[in-house]
């Protein structure tokens, strides 16, 4: 039994999936950038893409189901070839399509329209935004990105992303730039849009703060600087057993960019597939409800203070 | 141990009340009440705290401190101001008693 299933014994919980609102489609694993925290260990020298054939079984899937939410992720989901195929498919399949950018690759694909396409379909962008300090930001994924990341905000702000009353929705989000827990979503978004309008004069719709998971190139990190040990107490020593019920892996169904189901992006990294076996989305009719959620140590994350997902 | 400070203590912090409960429950009651949210944040508390940390040069305060900043949002330059804070106030107050040592040389001498 992993450590997070005895945390749910003890508080006497159980998780399972309940009905999907949810379709996330993780579409590979290249990225233009290498960032220190990323639990899909994601980078330039990644070729795994999700080809013509598997997004088209995704819009089948998602055809067949109804979603709330598409949310397209990666790697960098703009350097991904027919990219713009998927946007424009998912976008009349659900009320809300999100795409998680790191809005450099974003700014490299303004030639090919896919800011434009997004900006036109109304597709939110999820950005990620670790601190207002260029020190920590770079730390965590790279030098060279603060000048760029935050040009791109503003080149969003003046398409009318962030906004109020364009509809176009521009989400940050930050992650710990290190191995602590994450700031409260509420204080931190408070403070985000201060200094953000104050510095940059940049607006955005909201924030997200979310936990780093301890996994891939952040596992490895936390092992090689000897954190991993005090991380994970970290995280088990601040389970809150009222997160549970809101675990987003209860009401999402994750595929990857070969068309595998997860119940999480963080399983996926993890390779825990959903059902328990691996399972190709064209085999399945729709995510079933009551199937247990396939779990791992990481999943303490998902439960520390607050919870974040 | 070969050392005055050993980072493991920290957790043990509470074993003080194990003498002197009665004091010890007051004194951690009235700090977890210095700390909540009032007029200022738990984040300013905190970034007051790193400060006076680094003041009073307590290695306990300045490690529980730098990780409760980190987790209340602020950022890196944002604590090294904070620093800078505790740092003019101390050599200020180094500095400020040299009116003193001004006086009594002007008092004793010709
Ligand atoms: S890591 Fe995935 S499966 Fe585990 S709790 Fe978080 S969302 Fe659920």
């Amino acid at each position: 039994m992993n450590s997070f299933l005895r945390n749910l014994a003890v508080h006497r919980l159980q998780l399972t999936r309940e009905r999907a609102t949810t379709l996330q489609v993780n579409v590979g694993r290249l990225c233009n950038l290498a960032c220190r925290h990323c639990h899909v260990d994601a980078g330039p020298a990644r070729n795994e893409v999700m080809d013509r054939q598997t997004m088209e079984a995704v819009i089948d899937f998602a055809r067949r189901n109804s979603f709330a939410v598409i949310d397209i992720t990666g790697g960098a989901p703009e350097l991904v070839p027919g990219i713009a195929y998927l946007l424009d498919q998912a976008a009349a399949l659900a009320p809300t399509v999100m795409m998680r950018s790191n809005l450099l690759a974003l700014a490299e694909r303004s030639a090919d329209n896919i800011p434009e396409l997004c900006r036109r379909r109304k597709i939110t962008i999820v950005a990620s935004f670790p601190s207002t300090n260029r020190g920590q930001t770079e730390a965590q994924r790279g030098s060279g990105v603060w000048e760029k990341s935050i040009a791109m905000r503003k080149k969003l702000n003046e398409a009318g992303y962030g906004v109020p009353g364009t509809g176009l929705n521009l989400f940050l989000v930050s992650n710990p730039a290190g191995a602590f827990l994450p700031v409260d979503q509420c204080a931190a978004e408070k403070k985000f849009r201060a200094d953000l309008a104050r510095k940059w004069g940049i607006r955005f719709t909201g924030l997200f703060t979310f936990a780093n998971m301890p996994l891939g190139r952040f596992k490895i990190w936390l092992e090689q600087s000897g954190n991993y040990a005090p991380y994970m107490e970290k995280l088990a020593a601040s389970f809150n057993p009222a997160t549970v019920a809101g675990l987003m892996c209860r009401s999402l169904i994750n595929v990857s960019w070969d068309g595998c189901l997860y119940d999480c992006d963080f399983n996926m990294a993890a390779g825990l597939p959903y059902s328990g076996s691996p399972v190709h989305i064209s085999e399945v009719p729709e995510a079933g409800e009551g199937i247990p959620v396939a779990t791992g140590d990481h999943c303490l994350a998902c439960t520390a203070g607050a919870g974040f997902t | 141990m070969n050392t005055y400070y050993d980072p493991r203590d920290l957790a043990r912090f509470a074993e003080i009340g194990e003498d002197a409960p009665e004091v010890a429950k007051r004194f951690f009651d009235y700090y977890q009440a210095v700390f909540a949210e009032g007029e200022l944040t738990e984040r300013e508390k905190a970034l007051i705290a790193l400060a006076v940390a680094h003041a009073v040069q307590c290695p306990y305060c300045i490690d529980a401190y730098t990780t409760a900043c980190l987790e209340k949002g602020s950022n890196r330059a944002e604590m090294t101001e904070a620093i800078h804070v505790a740092c003019a106030i101390r050599g200020g107050a180094s500095l400020v008693h040299g009116v003193q040592m001004r006086n009594i040389c002007r008092k004793v001498s010709l």
